[in-house]
């Protein structure tokens, strides 16, 4: 949910990385954080276990520049992929205005990248949005690695809506910063529209 | 989508009197008012020493997630929490459902005595949401960002 502030000329949005487990919805937000200018970001907060996977959420705060004398602050979170974290992604869905979803292109790992696409749209259901509707982008992460999907068997399975899609490098930030552009864009479309 | 929450200056500058006016009734450090999606409203007191972003985003994580457990348990919320460190403590309420007033105190304060003044500026708040409520919710009022042009969004991320 979108926050705008008269007072303060501010637009916050909240933007969800979303996907299974070690997709590298982390590594996404970590290669921004790292990239991006100490004024134009926040400090990053993992909760995550011991072994560094995300327990609860990551969020980074970030600072777009200036639309009209308003501050576009975006607030990128992620969520738990692991399954049994489903109750901690539903709550980190509340008040979301953009979602990404990162996908492992790894041919074993397809069957969780559909599992969780569809763990998606009935989170997002429960909290009365429709994954047909939000604005939304797919990236195709891990293209490196040797035993990848191709793009149009990805595609096919996994953009129906044929939202915009982007092949990534999360480590390397290949494609990081093209994914997160556009789904700022289409949050900023969205509210501009009214929605 | 849900149309967010919009602030406008005359509910700012209300909201902003009565989180200063609690800092001090209360003889708190910091008092700060989040929404429950993690976004910072106010903040009053000596809050410059804090990473407020930080804390508001927190602050959300930990309300859902007691919120979830409530649940769980057959209570639709918990409405309040109370956290005591050995120094600083951490006192956050629901306001109207939608809000989070925290407040940060120290040993120079009684937790009754910020429960007491929370109880009052709670009340308080919670019209003010109301009354925002209300005035996003009138026919005719203008979408804050109708006027933002598509060049405007392409332009903020061509550098």
């Amino acid at each position: 949910m979108s926050f705008i502030n008269y007072s303060s000329r501010e637009i916050n949005c909240k933007i969800v990385y979303y996907g299974p487990g070690l997709c590298g919805k982390t590594t996404n937000l970590q290669y921004v954080y790292a990239r991006t200018s100490p004024e134009a970001k926040g400090k990053m907060i993992s909760l995550a276990t011991e072994t560094e996977r995300t327990l609860f959420f990551d969020f980074l705060p970030l600072s777009l520049g200036e639309i009209r004398g308003f501050k576009t602050r975006f607030h990128l979170y992620t969520v738990p992929g692991q399954v049994f974290y489903d109750a901690s992604r539903k709550l980190i869905l509340k008040g979301v205005d953009g979602v990404v979803f990162v996908a492992d292109s790894q041919i074993e790992r397809m069957e969780a990248n559909l599992e969780s696409v569809e763990n998606l749209r009935i989170n997002l259901s429960e909290q009365g949005y429709d994954l047909n509707r939000i604005p939304y982008v797919v990236q195709y992460n891990k293209r490196d690695l040797p035993n990848v999907a191709t793009v149009d068997e990805l595609h096919r399975l996994l953009n129906p809506r044929k939202v915009p899609e982007f092949q990534a490098v999360a480590p390397t930030g290949v494609g990081v910063f093209d994914t997160l552009k556009q789904v700022a864009k289409l949050v900023l479309t969205e509210l501009k529209r009214g929605g | 989508m849900n149309p967010g929450l919009v602030m406008y200056e005359e509910e700012f500058r209300k909201i902003s009197g009565i989180c200063d006016r609690l800092t001090r009734d209360a003889s708190a450090k910091v008092v700060f008012l989040v929404d429950k999606n993690g976004q910072l409203i106010a903040a009053a007191g000596q809050s410059q020493d804090l990473d407020t972003t930080s804390l508001a985003s927190l602050t959300a994580g930990n309300v859902a997630a007691m919120g979830g457990l409530a649940k769980l348990i057959g209570e639709s919320e918990f409405p309040s929490q109370f956290h005591e460190g050995a120094h600083e403590s951490i006192h956050m309420s629901i306001v109207g459902g939608k809000v989070v007033l925290v407040v940060i105190f120290d040993s120079k304060t009684s937790l009754g005595l910020v429960r007491l003044r929370v109880r009052k500026a709670s009340d308080e708040l919670a019209r003010i949401f109301e009354q925002l409520a209300r005035r996003q919710a009138a026919p005719g009022t203008p979408n804050p960002l109708a006027e933002i042009t598509d060049d405007d969004i392409d332009n903020l991320f061509s550098a």
